[in-house]
């Protein structure tokens, strides 16, 4: 900018005009872009049916906004389907399962990132590579697997499969985190009189903290909006999680129940919105690899 | 309380050998200082002390143990790190402390030391804050505190001060030392600093490429190095190294380059007889040259130009050139010179060292 030359005020009306065409238009065309679905499916979950199948040119139509809003799709959602059981589903599964990845996926990623041992690296990297393998191939061979041990319609056909890929994530993400943490402290802990796996639970996990949330966020989120091996690996009504409930129940043939639907999805993102919205500062904090020495 | 024995100790990594067969014995209650230049192998030693690094052979004794094959909480030691180490997610109080929970000692035992040694250090105030809410110095302190309240056997500093800026560093090395003088514990610090190697150790190991090249007291290495790289490294600015050849005339030996012929000294002159003819290398430290005056022997003096006037207040240094050969001189702040003036300089006869050329050894 500098060696252009031009006068001052010339350079802040450029910068300006730059400003918007290179910023605020291009951040504000994105944000309608993200946004807008979201805002669709809450207007669609309040509008009532008279309003939904109203024809496009009809004279009182509102497509962005609805003049009587209503609850009648959420309660149909509790009392004509199994909405409440598919919620307690999803919860129970994506909790467990993330319990379960962030476990080994602590003790992974401190191993790869602390212990020096033969093939550590290439072992972090086939763990990185099992991630990259898509679940639209895996799940032949897992179906295969949860058949054989009988859990082909129990939550635990879920909580044993999203591991395959929630685990290598966290590792990943989790040895990047410790990484990042000096490992004098962990060594002026072992010679305070802490046994490694000491100083490991005391020092290093406490200031891994912002790394262990974000992890666990992701990997609840992953499993809360996984819809492929919830598909394939469960059948009946009772045992579905949201993503599926809500498509398969309310989806009759070629008939789309939009306000239930949208009502279901608006409820669906509400826990995931929730737990980001209270650990955002954390999480920001776990991806940029932040410790405040 | 304790000696710290090493002996034939040996360390490799992959390729590298860090440290090579390091044989030495810290007394009870000594201050000992490892020093040398950067992957020296000085590091390597402390952590081998600390138990942090196995040994690949050797064995080091604390007190009486091996501690060989102990963990580093069982040796009884202390240790300080260049970057602190404190525990940012616990306050002072609880990162002094740390220590004597692992130990399980009885609370107000544990109240009681640490606040004795907050007392100490001057932190009494700071214990209820955490790390990121002290200063460097503070940190340091802190991490100096962590380590007293355990009364180890031994304290392990590892380049503690490197960190603090300048004037901070002045002052923490008085404080290390007092604090040393009234602990009377036995301390192991690797600095790559002389000058706090110097100040601080009752006696100084100097280390290149994993070897040990001198053990002694401070104005020992100063006044008698054991070779080219310990003269070179101990003192500031570092000694004048000037290639000679031992030459034989009017009944007395000559050490002559061009641009500079002095006679070698009576002290060192039996030993040098059997260079006769030979190059070795002469050294001359900065403040062991003075500017000549009429009574100075002709034999110790030589002629110089002024290349470079470097006023520190309490001293001038001179980067000056002998002929073909850079020389500095640490002279009164009293001479006035300026650039290529010319200067006749004479060396103190006693303080003249002598090198070998080939093995770098002290003639």
């Amino acid at each position: 900018m500098a060696g252009r030359g031009g006068s001052g005020s010339g350079m802040v009306e450029g910068a300006l005009w730059k400003k918007w065409l290179y910023f605020y238009i291009p951040l504000f065309v994105f944000m309608v872009g993200t946004l807008f679905p979201f805002y669709w499916m809450l207007v669609t979950a309040f509008r009532p049916d008279g309003e939904l199948y109203r024809p496009w040119r009809a004279v009182n139509n509102t497509p962005f906004w609805t003049t009587h809003p209503t609850y009648e799709h959420f309660v149909y959602l509790f009392q004509q389907t199994m909405f409440g059981t598919w919620l307690y589903n999803t919860m129970f599964i994506a909790v467990i399962s993330t319990v379960i990845s962030i476990f080994c996926g602590l003790l992974a990623g401190y191993a790869l990132a602390r212990l020096r041992f033969p093939l550590a690296g290439s072992i972090g990297t086939s763990i990185f590579v099992t991630y990259l393998v898509p679940p639209t191939l895996l799940f032949i061979p897992l179906a295969n697997i949860v058949r054989d041990f009988r859990l082909g319609d129990t939550p635990w056909a879920l909580i044993l499969t999203y591991p395959t890929f929630l685990i290598p994530f966290c590792t990943w993400l989790l040895m990047g985190y410790f990484k990042t943490i000096p490992k004098e402290l962990e060594e002026c802990a072992r010679i305070d009189g802490a046994s490694r796996i000491r100083a490991m639970v005391q020092i290093v996990f406490p200031i891994a903290t912002p790394g262990i949330l974000s992890a666990g966020i992701f990997a609840f989120t992953l499993s809360w909006n996984e819809f492929l091996y919830a598909l394939v690996f469960l059948s009946s009504p009772q045992q579905k999680t949201v993503p599926v409930g809500v498509l398969s129940e309310l989806i009759r043939g070629d008939v789309f129940f939009w306000g239930p639907l949208m009502a279901g999805a608006l409820l669906g993102s509400v826990p995931v919105a929730l737990i980001y919205s209270f650990f955002v500062e954390h999480y920001v904090a776990g991806l940029t690899g932040a410790v405040k020495g | 309380m304790a000696q710290v024995m090493m002996k034939d100790l040996n360390k490799k990594y992959d390729e590298v050998h860090a440290v090579k067969d390091v044989n030495l014995h810290i007394r009870d209650k000594e201050f000992v200082v490892l020093v040398g230049p950067s992957g020296c192998g000085k590091s390597t030693t402390l952590r081998m002390v600390a138990g942090l690094e196995e040994i690949t052979a050797g064995e080091i004794t604390i007190g009486d143990r091996i501690v060989n094959d102990l963990p580093p909480k069982d040796r009884d030691i202390a240790m300080v790190f260049q970057n602190y180490a404190l525990y940012p997610h616990m306050t002072v109080y609880d990162n002094m402390a740390f220590g004597l929970k692992m130990r399980k000692f009885p609370k107000p035992e544990i109240a009681k030391r640490v606040g004795e040694a907050a007392e100490i250090l001057g932190i009494q105030e700071l214990l209820k804050r955490k790390p990121r809410q002290l200063s460097g110095g503070q940190r340091q302190r802190v991490a100096v505190g962590r380590a007293i309240v355990r009364h180890p056997q031994v304290f392990l500093f590892d380049e503690p001060l490197s960190n603090l800026d300048a004037k901070l560093r002045v002052q923490m090395r008085v404080e290390l030392k007092r604090l040393h003088e009234r602990l009377e514990t036995t301390a192991i610090y690797v600095t790559h600093d002389q000058v706090e190697a110097m100040t601080l150790g009752d006696r100084v190991v100097v280390m290149k490429d994993g070897w040990i090249q001198q053990v002694g007291e401070p104005l020992e290495l100063y006044g008698h190095p054991a070779n080219r790289f310990v003269a070179g490294f101990i003192g500031s600015p570092s000694m004048n190294f000037v290639e000679v050849t031992v030459a034989d005339a009017n009944g007395a030996l000559w050490a002559d380059t061009p641009g500079l012929r002095v006679k070698v000294p009576p002290a060192s002159a039996g030993r040098l007889g059997a260079y006769k003819g030979q190059r070795v290398t002469l050294g001359i430290r900065p403040e062991d040259l003075r500017v000549a005056t009429g009574s100075d022997s002709a034999d110790f003096s030589f002629d110089t130009v002024v290349e470079v006037v470097e006023p520190l207040g309490s001293e001038i240094l001179l980067d000056l050139k002998a002929g073909p050969n850079v020389i500095v001189a640490r002279v009164d702040p009293t001479v006035r010179v300026k650039h290529q003036d010319k200067l006749r300089l004479s060396l103190h006869p006693e303080r003249v060292h002598f090198f070998d050329n080939k093995t770098e050894l002290a003639i």
